[in-house]
């Protein structure tokens, strides 16, 4: 099936739950509405028309310069019986968002839902195990937003060299404990 | 030890020339047991890199030869580490313990008709007592080091050793009921005159069995691959010596290695005629008795099969090590137990089958036809593959 | 916080259970993964394997760096495989752009995809002898996997990390002489690894005992958990992108699709992984052979015709699949046609959902199958952690 009449028939299904469609793109996409992606995602697999049994990729991204500024999910479909491919995309608030979880469907989606936590902050509603999958249990905040800032301290620790130091290798000191020097080098001066 | 008392003047009171002749002995067999493994060592690399096509230790002196003198050395002066909650005397202990029982066994090894240390009357009964020592270090060196993996190895190695244990003792009384003795030495004159005579080529279907049985069990104890699961690298990290570091992993190493040699010399003295040459001829060079190296050629050629076996086979699963030691070797070590005894009493068969006489002399040659036929058939199967390489 | 999905939590084990920590260090956990282990004995009654260690922020990189730029930090992911990431990370943006490169460079890209395949089989079977215990084989292929790493050198001047797919083409033309030396490797190939191989482990006795049947992974299980490449056609489906969506125009070459057989045991266990992979070197030798007739009568090209001056490619986004060899690797790229740098970069690496399966291939298993399964499914830490 082309992208179009797969639209068509989740449109058939779901109808103004499925909220737009963009055909023009190069991997056509319709937008659904983040209540019933789970429901969608049922149908899109057990549908015998559509037959998605394969999740190839869920993917989050931040469009805070968007008008709202959104958050997206991406699923990216496949059917192994059809060979036909098809993208859903959830929108999402940049602030507490959530969407249902497709793991049930596919399990697969258990460990991309997971990063997506991990790295957006988007929280799966009813996901059996969401816990940060890629960064330490202790993170604070989620890197891949796009108004992520380096924190200067992790645990305590510098995680950038702090101004001072910056300035003394730039005028040519050694930095470092004892043996070992952090001199950047191309600031060692020549005798 | 006796060679040695007599050396001594009569002069010399009785229990000073006893305790001389008791630490000459014991000096000369640690001496033996610690340079020992540091040449299988060098061996076993140089084997190993022939077998993995590249060339092994060359560094160190000429060939590499002083590679495994500096692995000692630099074994020796380690730090020794005790890891946090180890049970520090138990953790000391347990190295002490294998190696001591790995030695124990030096003790009634015969390597010709006088150089023994002495020559017990319950010799083979005393290896397997003192050889299954080991066992228990190995369980305080897993219990001591308060870590799961050593705890694993541990428990993997005990129920190893016991379950292997069974089938070799089977097999040991094969032979001991054909010599007639437990004493090591009277096993060997058992076999004197030949190669025929040779336990190996006795009742012949059986007793080759009943080698295959005791070889295979001995690589078990003494946790050599494909039964090297109590260590196994790529799952318990290194099994019951994981925490040990220093000297103290340098004598788990010399423990392993010893106990590689005690086996193939039991397995040689059992089966291959100790030091008994194929031939009678063979035996005396003039006044001088080549006892000893018929003794390590046999004892040195099994070392080299299982060093052989090791870089070949893949490992067994705990399961499947159970499965072979259960359900395989011990029914037949115990099949051959009851035919074995059977035939010594029944007094046709006594003194072997009738073809007993020739068995061996055409086996052995037939053998050794076929090392050579596979060495010959590898280097043209390597020469061939070369030439189509280049075409 | 409670774990359904595993099925235990670490207050309810029982008194005769404990919990195993394998790794980060570990000597067989392919890189630094950890795994928590509910063991009862010898027996493994639930896994969860923890990743991340291993974590460099490719995608937060990606984002700060322009779209050439994206591609040393795609050789880092699969470092064993380097040429199968920046590859398909090249067609996910020539998608993007539009760009078709020509088919002296395509055929470039199949020889450098093959010997790649090949040489990351040979880590793959090599490094599944050693975690069995078998060391002898392990050494033998990575001897071979050298020649092929010579050739790279030869060709790029990197052995590991080659930066050698570039957007609209390859970095270098391949040497004078090139074409002889791959012939010589793969009469090697031919001659001595592939048959040495066989018949040293996977024709082994115990080997065999020790992987048939064990992890055992049903078709269906395999596509719910989107495993793909060689752990997928383990399980019997025998897809295989080269065939079913062709790129680089595979289309024009002969080759079989291997699939597990089960010929010891179910199909779908940890030999026919494994299995699959050794039979597909030889495919990957097919392949060659006829991708260096082709090139030696092709008309030579400029290998950078089509590299753009600037990647700046319109609004638009593009998920690009290829076949690496450890599986379908897939890139998801954003770009907003205002900057230089991709927007969003999102990779979807075949060991990341392989790995995902683990748990539920592990229950019931011996500690020393936990090995075997970490093995056959042949998982590379760099790409999960990315």
């Amino acid at each position: 099936m082309d992208a179009p009449s797969i639209h068509g028939r989740l449109k058939d299904r779901f109808g103004e739950k499925i909220v737009a469609f963009q055909a023009e793109a190069l991997q056509p996409w319709a937008v659904v509405a983040p209540d019933v992606i789970a429901e969608v995602a049922v149908f899109a697999k057990s549908d015998a028309a559509l037959a998605f049994d394969n999740l190839l990729c869920l993917s989050a991204v931040d469009y805070p310069k968007e008008d709202p500024p959104r958050m997206e999910v991406v699923y990216h479909l496949f059917s192994y019986e059809h060979r036909h491919k098809f993208v859903l995309k959830v929108h999402l608030p940049r602030e507490g968002a959530h969407v249902p979880t497709v793991e049930g469907t596919w399990a697969v989606a258990n460990w991309h839902e997971r990063e997506a936590y991990d790295l957006f902050g988007i929280v799966f509603d009813g996901h059996s195990d969401l816990r940060r999958i890629l960064l330490p249990d202790d993170w604070v905040g989620h890197p891949l937003r796009k108004d992520w800032v380096d924190p200067d301290f992790y645990n305590g620790m510098h995680v950038k060299p702090t101004p001072q130091m910056a300035e003394r290798a730039m005028a040519g000191e050694k930095i470092g404990v004892g043996p070992f020097d952090f001199t950047p080098p191309n600031r060692h001066v020549d005798e | 030890m006796d060679l040695v008392f007599n050396l001594l003047p009569a002069a010399v009171p009785y229990w000073l020339r006893v305790g001389l002749a008791g630490v000459v002995c014991a000096v000369i067999l640690i001496t033996l047991m610690a340079l020992g493994p540091i040449a299988y060592v060098y061996v076993e690399t140089k084997i190993a890199g022939f077998m993995q096509d590249r060339i092994g230790p060359k560094r160190v002196g000429p060939h590499g030869l002083l590679q495994t003198v500096a692995d000692a050395l630099k074994l020796m002066f380690k730090e020794a580490i005790y890891p946090a909650g180890a049970d520090k005397l138990l953790f000391i202990l347990a190295p002490c313990l294998v190696v001591v029982g790995a030695f124990l066994s030096f003790v009634v090894l015969p390597f010709s008709s006088r150089l023994q240390a002495v020559d017990l009357n319950v010799g083979l009964f005393y290896v397997v007592a003192v050889s299954s020592i080991s066992t228990v270090g190995l369980i305080m060196a897993g219990w001591a080091s308060n870590n799961k993996y050593a705890l694993f190895g541990a428990m993997r190695s005990a129920a190893q050793i016991v379950s292997y244990e069974i089938p070799a003792v089977m097999v040991l009384l094969t032979v001991v009921m054909m010599a007639g003795s437990l004493s090591l030495q009277d096993i060997v004159w058992a076999q004197a005159g030949g190669l025929s005579r040779w336990f190996l080529f006795r009742y012949f279907p059986l007793m080759p069995v009943a080698f295959v049985i005791f070889f295979t069990a001995g690589l078990a104890e003494c946790n050599r691959a494909p039964f090297d699961i109590p260590e196994a690298e790529s799952e318990l990290v290194a099994g019951f010596h994981t925490e040990y570091s220093g000297f103290f992993f340098a004598m788990f190493f010399l423990a392993e290695y010893t106990e590689m040699f005690v086996v193939s010399v039991v397995a040689s003295v059992l089966f291959l005629g100790g030091w008994m040459a194929p031939l009678p001829m063979l035996q005396q060079l003039g006044p001088v008795g080549l006892g000893p190296i018929w003794l390590l050629a046999k004892a040195w050629s099994l070392v080299f099969v299982m060093m052989w076996l090791r870089w070949t086979l893949p490992r067994l699963r705990v399961d499947q090590l159970m499965y072979v030691a259960w359900k395989v070797l011990l029914p037949i070590a115990m099949v051959l137990v009851v035919v074995v005894g059977g035939l010594v009493l029944w007094s046709p068969t006594a003194s072997g089958f009738p073809w007993d006489r020739w068995a061996g002399w055409i086996l052995a040659p037939l053998l050794v036809a076929y090392l050579a036929y596979m060495i010959v058939a590898a280097r043209r199967w390597s020469a061939r593959r070369t030439r189509e390489m280049a075409a | 916080m409670s774990n359904p999905a595993y099925g235990w939590r670490v207050d309810d084990i029982d008194t005769d259970e404990m919990i195993l920590n394998m790794g980060p260090q570990h000597p067989s956990t392919h890189g630094v993964l950890r795994i928590e282990l509910r063991t009862d004995g010898e027996v493994v009654r639930a896994a969860r394997p923890h990743i991340g260690y291993l974590h460099r922020c490719f995608e937060k990189h990606a984002e700060s760096v322009d779209y050439p730029g994206v591609i040393p930090y795609t050789d880092r992911m699969d470092y064993v495989a380097s040429m199968g990431n920046s590859l398909g990370y090249a067609l996910a943006v020539e998608k993007l752009m539009g760009i078709e490169v020509s088919p002296y460079v395509q055929t470039i890209r199949v020889i450098m995809a093959e010997l790649q395949r090949i040489a990351s089989h040979c880590i793959a079977v090599g490094t599944y002898g050693m975690d069995i215990g078998a060391f002898t084989p392990f050494l033998h292929l990575l001897r071979d996997r050298e020649k092929i790493l010579d050739l790279f050198e030869w060709t790029c001047g990197a052995r590991l990390l080659y930066n050698y797919n570039w957007v609209g083409g390859v970095s270098h033309d391949v040497p004078d002489g090139f074409v002889k030396a791959v012939r010589q490797f793969l009469r090697e190939f031919d001659a001595i690894t592939y048959p040495e191989m066989i018949d040293l482990l996977i024709k082994n006795k115990i080997f065999i005992k020790r992987t048939a049947g064990i992890g055992v992974c049903s078709p269906e299980l395999a596509v719910s958990y989107d495993l793909t490449g060689p752990n997928l056609r383990g399980s019997g489906p025998p897809r295989d992108l080269r065939r079913d969506e062709p790129y680089l125009g595979y289309e024009n070459y002969e080759f079989d699709v291997v699939v597990g057989e089960g010929k010891f045991g179910p199909r779908g266990s940890c030999f026919d992984r494994n299995w699959v992979r050794a039979l597909e070197m030889k495919e990957s030798a097919k392949i060659l052979h006829q991708a260096v007739d082709r090139l030696e009568k092709m008309e030579h090209t400029d290998v950078h015709e089509k590299v753009p001056k600037r990647v700046k490619p319109a609004k638009g986004e593009v998920y690009a699949r290829s076949e690496a060899p450890r599986g379908q690797l897939g890139y998801y790229i954003v770009a907003d046609g205002t900057g230089i740098n991709p927007y969003r970069v999102k990779v979807k690496s075949p060991c990341f959902t392989a790995m995902s399966i683990f748990h539920v291939l592990a229950n019931g298993m011996y500690i020393a199958d936990i090995i075997a399964l970490i093995g056959s499914l042949d998982v590379v830490l760099g790409e999960i952690d990315r």
